[in-house]
């Protein structure tokens, strides 16, 4: 091991000219498991493969493997993108291409390796192989970089995951690794690396989409001795898990990432603002930082260049909030996770006073590509205003689902139709959610708009952190729009009063709206109506005069369904009708006479004794005390119960 | 108990803020949850009066002042797990165990949280009881569950 790094760090980390010498590339081959002599079978462990059960699956690999095949290789990868596809199996046989295959669990382990070692494959649970170069094909196997799915996207920031240990930094370095961190310490001043950065056009991947070499700029020419680098992992919308997919595939881009975006700005301390959480991720990042300081690319003096870096690892304590930028900053002095007012931005006076950049995981990703490509190579892809790529989480009601990463400007549709696949079971698309808790509603309508920055700024529509979910017809917007609310409510800090008692009011007004009433004539009737007027006021108070992102895009999922789904809404509220059957309160069942047995199974499960009926004669729902909860359509065996 | 905390609180040093949040949450990775005594005593470590302390912990969801549940859940309710009804089987583990979210039950048994994204967003709704993780979890699964897993606490 010693002489390995010895071997990496002297012939590669260090060595000088872009093209290395054959001998060198034949170690770098290896470690790239280019040429092996043996089987190797790679495995997804990230945490979307571990819920769906790849460490049992591992289990059966290993216990086959010892058995039949002990020279077999095993090694644990990042996630390679399809979540709907774990857990993910990709077996390498010397000299032919790698094959993948899908949902391997447990069971079926033994007959899969047992084709594969016998030359028989299963078609069944077979992807495709990948084609690279100087492998043999495998004849009438598709390319996986043919299937829609992969096609349709633009892998830069993702390019590695899926394909190397995390855990290695060997394997890493053989990748092209931390070759630009070396480049930029040894060869350009803060300001040039400011500008390539600035000339590449990258900007903020969290949503604001700030340019990002001009804050770096910022915080440069702040006047300060010391400055610091914060690497927001937060990331804690619902349904966001961009980035610690990435982190658990590809932690050493990550940590070049830091260290370039430090060295930047002149900055010795970065510090990683980590999710509670994922646990998973965060102890491979430490394994990674552990390993990077191990071979002196961080610490003190890096390499004889004057230049010291250290990271540091915090855990957030849980609150949404933390996510904002003055709010971490708060956390991270040991107070309360609240907002401060801007300015002064964090560029000038951050974390302890000092010049403080707060960077998304996603961006600081992109920056070792620039750094080693030059900033035209990232301008070549993208749209002018907004080059490069997205990385987005895929959830939903999709077919396919899981991270994916497209070029900017690749239209809503592209992603829905042919990434992922179109819907589920047949049904009709509803709205496409961008942004997490606090974004807005793509419908059918809008679908060919592309993903840009300012293209989605001018329709009011924030990009956030990369959440994709797909909502189909089963879905209420009503129960959605309340349901992003609560989040919202539990998670307003309190320190302002239109976010902490309009998010309150809201959520109030949006409940009574789906709830039954005990006595339609009374004034709750009115109390409701009073209410809904209220709303849109509310709702735009919260966006004009809160004081952080989160109270000022709270109202945004609200507004958005209430503009292309009011009819909805007013059905919710005329009618008591929910279309969607989602809505409890609004639920009312009867019973078939024709197909009820009068077994009494409903009638007993009823927990509010709302069904009455003597046995073997069809029973009857009095709908005045039903509460529709609806378990006696669940437990009906003869599909007897009704919705109406 | 509280030699815990003292080699817990060597490793930090005295009066320094910033390091009071990584502080709370080592000893409550240690001991399960903050209970008075050391809040106390991280107060006059840091210089801080106790409530300060107080206030800072119970700002966010992560600190916990009663200890957990033998077996604690979490439960998934994130836009994806959502949209395949969590919602249902959170209001099924709250009628089986008798607890609310963030509690424990009195003996001492059960615990839950809710959290918003675990990462299995395809397989929702996602549960993890203790360290094993459960996908595509219906309501009426619960009941079963939460019986064997009592059975299993009572008779060890």
């Amino acid at each position: 091991m010693e002489d390995l790094k010895r071997f990496l760090t002297e012939k590669v980390l260090l060595f000088e000219s872009d093209t290395l010498s054959s001998e060198t590339e034949k170690v770098m081959q290896q470690l790239r498991r280019e040429k092996t002599n043996n089987a190797v079978i790679f495995l997804s462990s990230g945490t979307s493969s571990i819920i769906a059960g790849s460490e049992r699956t591992l289990s059966a690999i290993k216990t086959y493997v010892d058995d039949n095949e002990p020279n077999t290789e095993i090694v644990l990868v990042g996630c390679t993108g399809p979540a709907n596809f774990e857990p993910l199996i990709c077996i390498q046989l010397p000299g032919k291409n790698k094959l993948y295959f899908r949902n391997i669990i447990e069971e079926k382990v033994e007959p899969l390796l047992n084709g594969i070692f016998h030359n028989d494959i299963n078609k069944d649970d077979l992807i495709g192989q990948q084609g690279s170069k100087g492998f043999e094909l495998w004849p009438g196997i598709p390319f996986i970089e043919e299937l829609s799915f992969f096609a349709k996207q633009k892998r830069v920031v993702l390019s590695n995951c899926g394909c190397y240990d995390p855990e290695s930094i060997e394997e890493y370095i053989a990748r092209n690794g931390y070759r630009a961190y070396i480049k930029a310490i040894r060869h350009y001043t803060y300001e040039e690396v400011c500008n390539i950065i600035e000339n590449s056009g990258l900007r903020g991947r969290s949503g604001g989409g700030y340019p990002t070499g001009l804050k770096w700029k910022q915080a440069l020419n702040a006047g300060s001795v010391s400055r610091y680098l914060i690497c927001n992992a937060k990331e804690s919308d619902p349904g966001a898990f961009t980035d610690r997919m990435m982190l658990e595939s590809d932690p050493h881009r990550l940590v070049e990432g830091i260290a370039i975006a430090s060295y930047a700005i002149g900055a010795s301390t970065a510090i990683v603002f980590f999710r509670r959480g994922s646990e998973h991720a965060r102890q491979r990042l430490q394994k990674a930082i552990d390993s990077a300081r191990d071979y002196g690319l961080l610490g003190h003096n890096v390499f004889s260049s004057g230049y010291n870096l250290d990271i540091i690892i915090r855990k957030e304590p849980g609150a949404f909030v933390c996510g904002e930028e003055t709010a971490l900053i708060s956390t991270l002095e040991g107070k309360r996770g609240m907002p401060q007012l801007k300015p002064p931005y964090p560029v000038t006076t951050g974390l302890f006073g000092k010049p403080t950049v707060i960077n998304n995981v996603e961006t600081l990703m992109n920056v070792p590509m620039i750094m080693q490509n030059g900033p035209e190579w990232f301008r070549s892809f993208g749209t002018e205003n907004s080059p490069g790529t997205k990385v987005l989480a895929v959830a939903g009601k999709g077919r396919m689902s899981g991270v994916i990463e497209i070029e900017m400007g690749t239209t809503i549709k592209t992603i829905l139709a042919e990434i992922a696949d179109g819907i589920k079971e047949g049904k009709t698309l509803k709205a496409v959610q961008l942004g997490g808790a606090s974004g807005s509603f793509i419908t059918a309508e809008n679908l060919e708009l592309p993903v840009d920055y300012d293209v989605m700024k001018k329709q009011g529509i924030g990009m956030g952190a990369g959440g994709f979910i797909i909502i189909d017809e089963s879905t209420c917007m009503v129960d959605l729009v309340r349901y992003y609310m609560e989040f919202m409510h539990s998670e307003s800090c309190g320190k302002c009063i239109p976010c902490r008692e309009g998010t309150g009011r809201m959520l109030e007004i949006l409940e009574s709206v789906i709830k039954k009433p005990l006595n339609e004539d009374s004034g709750n009737t009115l109390e409701r109506f009073k209410g809904v007027m209220q709303l849109e006021t509310i709702a735009s108070v919260m966006k004009d005069t809160s004081l952080c992102g989160l109270g000022q895009t709270a109202p945004n999922p609200f507004l958005s369904a209430l503009k292309y789904f009011r009819e909805e809404f007013e059905e919710h509220i005329f009618d008591r009708r929910c279309r969607a059957n989602i809505c409890r309160g609004l639920r009312s069942f009867s019973i078939d006479v024709d197909k009820c047995t009068g077994c009494t199974a409903c009638a007993s499960k009823c927990p509010v004794n709302a069904i009455y009926g003597t046995r073997l004669q069809p029973f009857f729902i009095v709908e005045e005390k039903c509460i529709g909860c609806g378990i006696c359509n669940d437990i009906c065996k003869f599909s007897a119960i009704k919705v109406k | 108990m509280s030699t815990d905390i003292e080699i817990i609180l060597k490793k930090y040093k005295p009066g320094r803020r910033e390091e009071l949040i990584p502080l709370l949450q080592e000893i409550q990775e240690d001991s399960g949850h903050l209970s008075e005594e050391a809040i106390v005593r991280v107060g006059e470590f840091v210089g801080l009066s106790t409530t300060k302390i107080y206030g800072l912990a119970t700002f966010y969801d992560q600190f916990r002042f009663i200890p957990a549940g033998k077996v604690h859940i979490t439960i998934c309710h994130g836009t994806s797990c959502f949209l395949n009804s969590s919602q249902a089987v959170i209001n099924k583990i709250k009628e089986e165990t008798g607890v609310l979210a963030g509690q424990t039950s009195r003996d001492g048994i059960f615990s839950y949280d809710i959290v918003t994204c675990m990462g299995g967003c395809n397989n929702g709704p996602v549960m993890r009881v203790n360290d094993q993780y459960h996908h595509y979890v219906k309501p009426d699964q619960i009941p079963e569950l939460i019986k064997k897993l009592r059975y299993l606490i009572e008779n060890d």
